[in-house]
Formats: structure tokens, sequence, C-alpha cells
């Protein structure tokens, strides 16, 4: 049974998340394939140096190489020498629309990886796993796509301007009225890009003399407005709430490093669902916390909205929390409606203030008209304002994917790691050539995976990342578990020790060393 | 057949060993090294196990009949 983490009472619900341990032997051999791919790297950059090999990569002219060296760090050597071997599963061109099957076009490499040629056939009907299609929103036909090109007959499809300027077209404030409404906040606004959301939002929040509490694994443009901000940052051990309560006090007994002044505001960055981990954020103790030191709190709901929540409202939703007690709920329109952008939601003085002070709100180009109107349309749909229950049954189906899912790949004893709940899915590949073969075989037999894997990922702990869909059906997903199955034995990718290891109450810190109490 | 199931499963145990050792990814210039490389370190493991065993197994099997021999004399003159 899962340890069951009761703090207080906080929790109405079980909170099983689970991290199975990397194997010691999965481990060391991990080490010797990338030990094994380094030698042959230095082998062959040494060729292509020497001129016995043909150097295909970029390089510095003749003229400069007597300059500071630009390509000889870690990431340019890991980016000829490992990720050019493997490079055939990523970017690759799909020529349909990303719902839950997918049409792909073929290409080959006749020079092991270095350039690609269409061979103009075109792989039909792939099952789709890898995209961010939560709630299958992504389609080309239905009440989506017929809203949205009578938008778009009408408005057209650029905006021409800022929304400061004259890009704030009345369909915005419509769509902002109704995402506020949605989330249960006062206000919110859209932006027309969702990583601009966060890098440009947060500058506009903090600055210089404010502490940011940033947790271990947040995505880039999180750590990008972070760092934007100008604002000191710390972080805090991947959900790990001793971590974060640690910080805090020390926050507040201490104050500013050199003066000892006091914070002028504390911001704590979480997001609502990891998506290279699969794991939901501790939001009940976060805003426990939070109300207990008088900090602010930002919640990045990229993957969450939409797909958690029995109504689909996202993590607040899942909690059973009150949406004020978020200062600043952030989230896309990119994962779950089908659409591109993001929204920032809050107090009304916030929203009005992120109106005049946000750069993408002053620089940025407005949302393009069809765009707004698929988010309305699919917002419509999943609260069931038009009339049919399309979207709670989407919601439910999504839900009950994941479950099975989840619960299927464990059985079949593979390392899975994440929340229970969570509909990003990622399994534990591990060792470097394993990567690529299993994107490659998945392909063979026409499913679509995303694989991650170093500057992702910590080097040895690559993994595949199946994003579940309502628009799978049952039948699709007993499909896509039976080859995985299939591919799970061909390459002894079934890790598991299946000794369920409980969650640990106390605190991780230095004195721990392994996770289970024997 | 059984030798065909036990011709996959070493052909299966090979393919572990390339995906283990990331010889899947090498081009077949360097798997060519590579294997070589293996080959010639396993054969002269084998040869120094060889050798040395060759040498010690004698003074190392002597030792062992002493062992026995003065247990065994230990045990009749217990008997006795």
């Amino acid at each position: 049974i899962n340890h069951i983490v009761h703090n207080g009472g906080l929790y109405k619900r079980p909170f099983n998340e689970a991290f199975e341990e990397t194997p010691m032997l999965v481990a060391v051999l991990t080490y010797v394939g990338y030990g094994v791919l380094t030698l042959f790297g230095y082998l062959r950059d040494f060729m292509r140096q020497w001129k016995i090999e043909k150097c295909q990569n970029a390089t510095e002219r003749e003229e400069q190489k007597d300059f500071v060296p630009l390509y000889q760090d870690f990431e340019n050597f890991y980016n000829r020498n490992l990720y050019m071997r493997i490079r055939d599963s990523w970017n690759r061109p799909i020529c349909s629309v990303p719902g839950a099957k997918v049409d792909m076009m073929e290409r080959v490499s006749h020079d092991y990886n270095w350039t690609f040629t269409y061979t103009g056939r075109v792989i039909k009907d792939i099952i789709n796993m890898g995209s961010y299609n939560y709630l299958g929103f992504a389609q080309n036909a239905g009440a989506c796509q017929e809203a949205a090109a009578k938008v778009l007959s009408q408005y057209g499809a650029g905006v021409c301007s800022t929304r400061q300027e004259m890009g704030n077209l009345d369909k915005h404030e419509e769509l902002e009225k109704l995402v506020a409404r949605f989330l249960g906040v006062e206000s919110a606004m859209a932006y027309g890009m969702g990583f601009a959301t966060n890098s440009m939002n947060i500058p506009a929040l903090v600055g210089k003399g404010c502490l940011i509490l940033s947790d271990e694994l947040n995505h880039a443009s999180l750590v990008l407005g972070a760092r934007l901000s100008g604002a000191t940052i710390r972080i805090f051990k991947h959900n790990n709430m001793q971590s974060l309560e640690k910080l805090l006090k020390d926050a507040i007994v201490h104050g500013q490093p050199r003066t000892r002044r006091p914070w002028k505001k504390i911001l704590i960055l979480v997001e609502g669902i990891y998506s290279m981990e699969g794991s939901i954020v501790r939001l009940p103790e976060v805003i426990a916390l939070k109300k207990k030191y008088k900090s602010y709190l930002y919640l990045d709901e990229a993957h969450s909205i939409g797909a958690l929540g029995p109504s689909g409202r996202g993590v607040v939703e899942y909690f059973g929390l009150n949406p004020e007690d978020v200062d600043v709920m952030m989230g896309t329109f990119t994962k779950s409606f089908g659409a591109a952008g993001g929204y920032i939601g809050g107090k009304k003085e916030l929203i009005d203030y992120l109106r005049t002070y946000s750069h993408s709100a002053v620089y940025a180009t407005s949302m393009s008209p069809p765009v707004v109107e698929q988010i309305i349309t699919s917002v419509k749909c999943i609260m069931g304002e038009d009339g049919t229950t399309i979207g709670r049954a989407r919601v439910q189906q999504l839900a009950e994917n994941t479950r099975y899912f989840r619960r299927r790949l464990k059985e079949m004893g593979f390392i899975i790691y994440g929340n229970e709940d969570s509909p990003v899915v990622p399994l534990m590949l591990y060792m470097p050539a394993k990567i690529g073969a299993f994107g490659r075989e998945m392909l063979k037999r026409n499913i679509g995976v995303v694989v991650v894997g170093f500057p992702a990922t910590p080097i040895i702990e690559s993994r595949a990342r199946f994003c579940l869909s309502a628009a799978h059906t049952k039948e699709m997903l007993d499909t896509a578990l039976k080859e995985i199955n299939e591919v799970g034995d061909l390459l002894q990718l079934k890790y598991s020790r299946r000794r369920l290891v409980p969650l640990l109450d106390r605190p991780f810190d230095e004195t721990t060393y392994e996770e289970t109490e024997d | 057949m059984d030798v065909r199931s036990a011709k996959n499963y070493v052909f299966w145990l090979f393919c572990q060993f390339e995906l283990i050792t990331c010889s899947y990814l090498m081009e077949p210039w360097e798997k060519v090294l590579f294997y070589s490389f293996n080959v010639g370190m396993v054969g002269t493991l084998l040869y120094t196990a060889y050798a040395c065993a060759a040498a010690h197994a004698g003074p190392a099997l002597q030792l062992l009949w002493h062992c026995l021999g003065s247990q065994q004399g230990n045990a009749v003159s217990a008997v006795k």
C-alpha cells in the first residue's frame, strides 16, 4: 500500500507519488555506455581536427582558429558526438492535425543523421503518444474548428499591433472574462505565447530586493523570468516542503544577505504538473506555508489546467482549494485547449498592473483571432456552456485513461515516475543507446513517442515521456501497451524491482541515504 | 526448433550487449574497431589466466593434497 501523507489533514484525497530509485547495475552500465561514447567522441574529434574525416558540424573559420574556441565545451561535444547519433528521434515532421493519430513524413539519412532526405512516403495513422493534447481539442473538425473558421473569415489572421496600441480586440476582452470565470478569479489577461507569459511577467512582478523561491525542476521559462527580474533566487528541493520551509524561515530570520533588511517580497514559483517528472505539486502544504510566512505564490498550471480536477479547472480544484489563495495563477492554452498562448489570473489590481507594466503586453503582438476563438469555444465546452456534456466526458475519459495506462505499465514492470493522477507518464530508459532504439522501434510499430535525454533531464535519467489524451480510445491504449510491452522485452527495459517505496514524511536531508527505512 | 530458438537467444544477448555498450549507435568502422579491441582484451585475459593457471596449478594442487592428507592423518589418529 502506498504511504498516504496526512499532514494535519490538509489533503482530502490520497497523494500517491513515487520515484523509484535507479538500480545500481543499470546506473553502472549507463555510465559504461556514456564512457564508451565519450571515448569514441574524442577519437572522432581527433580525426576531424587532423582532417582524416570530413567535418560536418559547425566550426570556426580558418581566420578565427586562433581566437577563443567556440565549440569546445561539453554541450557542443555532446551535441556532435552523442546527440547526432540519435537525432532521428526528434524534429520528426508531421503532416496532419496532431490528434490521437497523426501522419508523419518518412525520412532517411545516408550519412548517419547529419542530413535527412524525405522519401516522399507518408506514414499514416501513427498513434500519437507525444502531443500535449490532454482533452483532445486538437481537431480539424467539430464545433471549435467551425467557430475558428468563422472568426477567421471575419477578422483575418493577423492583428498587426500590440495589446496596448491597436491590438486589443473585443475577442480578447471576451476571452479574458471567460478565463477569469473559468478559473474562479477576479480577472485574467491572455498573452500570445506561453513561454513569454512566464519570462516577461515575472520581471514585472518582482525586482531587486525581492526573493524568489523556485523549485529545483522548474521550466526554463520560469527560470528565465526569475533571472531577468534581478531578484535573488533560491532553489528548494523538488516538491520538498521541509526544504521550502527551511528556506522561508531563513529568509524571514536573516533578511537580505548584506544589509539584513527584510525582503520586499517573497515569491514562491511552482508548477502544477512538472512535465519531465509527472509529479504534482503539494499545493495544500505550499499554501499553508505561504500563509504562515506571508509570501506570494505563483502557480504555473501549464500542464495541469484542463487535465486535473473533476471539471478540468486544474490543480487547485484537484485538491479542493480556494483559487483566491493562489496569488498569481498562470497557465497556457497550448496543452489542453488546442491553441497557443498563455494567461495570468488573479486579483483585479494585479491584472490591471500587468496590463500596463508587462513587457508582453507592451511589446508582443496580441493573439490571433482564430486562436482566441478556439480557446473560447474549448473553454465553453469544458465548462458545459455550449449545451453538451462533451467537456465533462473528456475530462473523465482523460482521468480514466491516465489511471488505466499507469496501472498497466506498472504491472508490466517498467519504472514510471510521478503521481498516479498525472497524464504525463515518464518511462525510464537510462541507457543512451536505448533512447535511440526505443524511439526507432516504436516508430516501426506505428507509435510516435517523445524520448528525452541529457540537457532536459539528468544525464543518466533519460526517459520516454507519454502524454495521454482524452482522444485516445481504450483500443488505442491497448495497442500501444502491447507494443510497449514487446519493445520493453526486446530492449530489456523492465527495471522495476517492484519494491513499494513509501514516501518519507520526515525531512530528506544529508543524513538520509536510502528512501526506505529498513 | 531448439537450434533456432538458441540462435535467437544468442542474437538477442548480442543485441543487449550492443545496447549497453552503445555499439548499436556506432558506424560500421567504429564497431569493427570496438569489437576488435574487446576481443583482443578478452583474448589477452584468457591467455593470461591460462598461463598463470598452468604455472600455479601444480603448487596449488600440492597444497590441497597436503591439507587433505594431514586432515586424513588427524582423522585416522583420532579414530585410533
